[in-house]
């Protein structure tokens, strides 16, 4: 290997010494930020929303990837379980579901895109310059844990010791999400027959009988107008 | 080795892409809401990663209930979205301007 590199130019055999001087966790690191990156990236510019959601799927399975290097094994599997498998299937559903017009959608897609793009991208610039700059944030180790810790173990000691209200209060959330969901959504019948029970109790005798008088001689009139019809 | 403002690095720019989806994809309203999820997963990557390298699982703690309320902002925005839909058969950010003062 070492004679490998003396048959290579200089700089060329110091970069390849420097690759090989990176560990596995770095690379799957790197190539996990750039799928991110990358996705993310083709969810903002996708022209076709089908298109956006996978991309989404792509970019929330490989940050869970990094959520594994970062030891979180627990919320990296149930990001892609609860939020590609529930959260996104339901996106996917309703971009289907809409009938868009795609011609419509895709007229005027530039207006925003330099005034956005110029706002990212300082935004961007300026995090990166003063993370990268911050020597707090910077030359920090990394606190391993060995073999046989357990994070979802872990995890659950706290939930259920000094988390449970905040955990019942999430469990409530998640009950009004639903029951809001669907009374948004549910239509009400057309021939749906029920009982308006407040119309029903709060009728008054003048709303239902109309007591009329009539002189009784009209209709002995129209009869013997009929008869008279007849008889001719 | 992969310091943590690496991984800082790394959701601050997923979080700006979520800005910028929000601000140059109005034309559908599903696309600003996939913006928000991307800004939530930025968070989310910085919170696992100050959790790994102060030791301190509460940030994780703080990510599952951080999933849990995207999830039902999901559910509720999306059966929002299908509402305005039916009613206007439009789903473009500028059609919804009733509440403009």
């Amino acid at each position: 290997m070492v004679l490998l590199f003396s048959l290579l130019p200089y700089p060329l055999s110091e970069i390849l010494k420097g690759l090989l001087m990176i560990n596995f966790e770095t690379i799957l690191f790197y190539v996990f930020a750039a799928l991110t990156v990358f996705a993310a990236l083709r969810v903002i510019t996708a022209r076709n929303p089908v298109h956006a959601v996978l991309f989404l799927v792509l970019a929330f399975i490989s940050s869970s990837g990094i959520w594994i290097l970062l030891e979180a094994e627990f919320l990296a599997i149930s990001l892609v379980l609860v939020y590609v498998g529930a959260v996104m299937v339901l996106f996917l559903f309703v971009v289907m579901m809409l009938d868009i017009n795609m011609v419509r959608l895709r007229e005027g897609l530039m207006r925003w895109l330099p005034f956005g793009a110029v706002l990212a991208g300082l935004m961007a610039f300026e995090m990166a310059w003063v993370l990268s700059s911050s020597r707090t944030f910077a030359g920090k180790a990394a606190i391993k844990h060995g073999a046989n810790y357990s994070n979802t173990k872990e995890l659950g000691r706290l939930i259920y010791t000094d988390y449970v209200f905040p955990f019942e209060i999430a469990a409530v959330i998640l009950l009004v999400a639903m029951v809001a969901a669907i009374a948004l959504t549910s239509r009400r019948r057309k021939d749906a027959k029920s009982q308006a029970i407040d119309e029903q109790i709060s009728v008054k005798k003048a709303d239902r009988v109309r007591l009329v008088k009539m002189p009784p001689e009209i209709h002995a009139r129209v009869n013997a107008d009929r008869t008279a019809e007849v008889a001719r | 080795m992969i310091v943590l403002s690496d991984f800082l690095i790394l959701g601050a720019v997923i979080f700006c892409m979520g800005v910028a989806g929000i601000l140059f994809k109005r034309k559908n309203i599903i696309n600003v809401l996939m913006a928000i999820e991307l800004m939530l997963l930025a968070v989310n990557t910085n919170f696992v990663a100050f959790s790994h390298y102060r030791g301190d699982p509460a940030g994780q703690i703080f990510v599952f209930f951080i999933l849990v309320v995207a999830a039902a902002e999901a559910a509720i925005g999306l059966a929002i979205v299908v509402l305005l839909f039916r009613n206007r058969q439009t789903i473009e950010v500028a059609d919804w301007k009733e509440l403009k003062g």
